[in-house]
């Protein structure tokens, strides 16, 4: 191996670490009250809802999936929370979990059972479950007033917010499911060649509805953390176009479309590298315009660096 | 012989299942519905249809060569606001500059999939992106609706008529038409087939992949845009919030009409008939005055699940 091809090969491991350090330093030099704790606050506040589905959406990805029905997932909790919260927050966090692990357990069927392709069955969910979501809330935007509740997305503990922290045990809790658990091999080996897998007698079905469950679940998650932020049930607006970023958070974080790989490290720095890069626009206040050009162009650079050679 | 006959059943069923399906729809339809078989109904579904036909057909060839453009939604807006700004400088540059700027996002798509192994997913997922970005650029961030001049004759496009059916649909209709011929009539359509049955076999044969991709995904671009000019004309402005999940529905479209996410096989007619049934099913769903609108995406939903459902269970 050449020293350039060498360099390439670290490149495509590491540009998304490389990226974001980059990025902190840019933004350390040139943007104004970036190095406050309120800022970081903030930016972590608001990555924490799609790192929990990109969490989701890298297990689904690695078995050569892709899980289209996440935002929609994530309004149907947004429905359901105000409808339970009567019961209290434990009963109404509950029941948007089963939702998410219904929705999941449906797409792994579908999937795994029925053989149709990953895109065509959550798409189904995709357009149905917003729909189901807004008939479940009539169409309304409910405002929560449950104190507890409402603490889940705006309270702290040792400083740092919950939501933050869920996300952070959810992150440790994948990469300890995709790299020191039978399971996590299975995934990974059903997703590299999946009739070879079946041949090699591993149950193909059943870690494939799995992978859907836990994203089904992750979604919900991070809708009942992204109502509680809001203070109020919006089946309309939540996680609307999430499966993009999330999809584009996991792609950039070096984790293949193809399957066969998962990285959870690279997917979480492919998400805080979108966020930091909406919030460096943003902060430069340039227009939405040039911010969606830009993270276009991000997303093919990336792609680009890490594709597989032919 | 039994089993052969069954097969043969199972064929058709499969072929045809759609269209089976849009009669029946459309039969209990009319029966149930006294306004649905009305002339004025029946020429508003048309035209309805005709925008998203004329995607979904630039979607069938994208999908048969085994790839996806999900950027058709935002050149579609693209399409429509590029439409509405040119009409000042006359009919020429309102038609021209959509399909010029929509067919050159398709071809950096194309390029892009076909030279750099990068998955058509993520490259149209970018320019999904992209093109909403430069959608809300030449918009004052999407605040400007540019109208179109009433009497302009752009606007004889999307509004004029023949026996009360709008030329939308007849422009629809003839690049349907034009889409089968191509598919199944001539070596490029072959191309688009070999592409998407067996990439490396296609390859080996000599089949020119690399172009037959680039061709197929500049088309799409170009189609998404023409219909976005088409819509620009109908409503008289270029209306900036429009195709936002429009690449879904042409996926769905395609999908029922019988077209395999896998690639290799599909049809345009399929994929006209399934632009038929999801009209139709909204057009009912719109006739149940009382039926809370939200109902439709969960019926569509619900459709395009028994519809793949069917496919896979039937192809067994």
């Amino acid at each position: 191996m050449t020293l350039t091809a060498t360099r390439t090969r670290w490149l495509q491991d590491n540009g998304v670490y490389v990226a974001v350090v980059a990025l902190l330093l840019f933004n350390a030099v040139f943007t104004a009250n970036f190095l406050t704790l309120g800022n970081f606050r903030t930016q972590l506040v608001q990555a924490a809802p799609v790192l929990i589905v990109a969490l989701g959406m890298a297990l689904v990805i690695g078995t050569e999936g892709v899980d289209l029905s996440v935002g929609a997932v994530m309004a149907l909790a947004a429905a359901i929370i105000p409808l339970y919260l009567g019961a209290g927050p434990v009963p109404a966090v509950l029941m948007a979990l089963v939702a998410g692990l219904v929705a999941g357990l449906f797409n792994g069927f579908l999937v795994a059972k029925v053989g149709i392709q990953p895109i065509v069955a959550t798409l189904a969910l995709l357009v149905g479950g917003r729909g189901l979501a807004l008939v479940i809330a009539n169409g309304q935007l409910v405002q929560l007033h449950d104190p507890a509740f409402l603490a889940l997305g705006t309270g702290d503990v040792l400083g740092i917010p919950i939501s933050v922290l869920i996300a952070v045990v959810l992150a440790v809790a994948v990469a300890a499911l995709t790299n020191r658990t039978t399971f996590g091999r299975q995934l990974v080996a059903v997703g590299g060649n999946r009739r070879a897998a079946a041949l090699a007698g591993l149950p193909v079905n059943r870690v494939l509805i799995g992978v859907y469950t836990i994203c089904g679940v992750l979604a919900a998650v991070s809708g009942v953390l992204a109502t509680s932020r809001l203070g109020a049930g919006d089946p309309a607006d939540m996680g609307l176009l999430m499966e993009l970023s999330a999809i584009t958070a996991v792609v950039v974080g070096g984790t293949p479309l193809t399957g066969g790989k998962v990285r959870v490290l690279g997917t979480v720095t492919g998400v805080v590298l979108m966020q930091l890069v909406r919030a460096t626009l943003i902060k430069h206040d340039l227009p939405d315009s040039i911010a969606q050009m830009i993270q276009a162009a991000i997303i093919v650079a990336a792609v680009y660096v890490a594709r597989e050679r032919r | 012989m039994t089993t052969l006959t069954a097969a043969t059943r199972t064929k058709v069923l499969q072929r045809q299942g759609s269209a089976v399906a849009l009669v029946l729809v459309v039969a209990v339809s009319w029966l149930v519905f006294p306004r649905f078989g009305s002339l004025d109904n029946l020429r508003d579904l048309a035209l309805q249809g005709s925008f998203l036909a004329v995607i979904a057909l630039g979607m069938t060839f994208v999908i048969i060569t085994g790839g996806i453009d999900l950027s058709v939604g935002s050149v579609y807006a693209l399409g429509g606001v590029l439409a509405a700004w040119g009409s000042q400088y006359g009919f020429l540059v309102a038609l021209a500059l959509p399909l010029v700027v929509c067919a050159g996002i398709g071809l950096v798509n194309g390029l892009l999939i076909a030279r750099t192994n990068m998955a058509p997913f993520i490259v149209t997922l970018a320019s999904l992106l992209f093109a909403r970005g430069l959608l809300l650029a030449i918009t004052d961030e999407g605040a400007t609706t540019y109208q179109i001049p009433p009497d302009s004759a752009f606007v004889e496009l999307g509004r004029g008529t023949v026996f009360g059916f709008g030329y939308p649909i007849f422009v629809a209709a003839a690049l349907c038409l034009l889409g089968g011929v191509v598919l199944n009539r001539t070596s490029s359509g072959q191309n688009v087939f070999a592409t998407g049955g067996a990439e490396q076999s296609a390859i080996l044969m000599g089949v020119p992949v690399a172009r037959t991709k680039i061709g197929v995904y500049t088309a799409s671009g170009t189609l998404a845009g023409l219909a976005g000019a088409l819509t620009a004309a109908y409503l008289q402005s270029g209306v900036t919030v429009i195709g936002v999940g429009t690449e879904l529905d042409a996926i769905a479209v395609v999908v029922i009409g019988g077209t395999l996410l896998t690639g290799g096989t599909g049809m345009v007619l399929g994929t006209v008939i399934g632009v038929g049934l999801i009209k139709v099913i909204q057009n009912v769903i719109n006739q149940i005055g009382t039926l809370d609108s939200n109902y439709q995406s969960v019926v569509s939903g619900v459709f395009l699940l028994v519809v793949v459902v069917l496919q896979r269970v039937l192809r067994r």
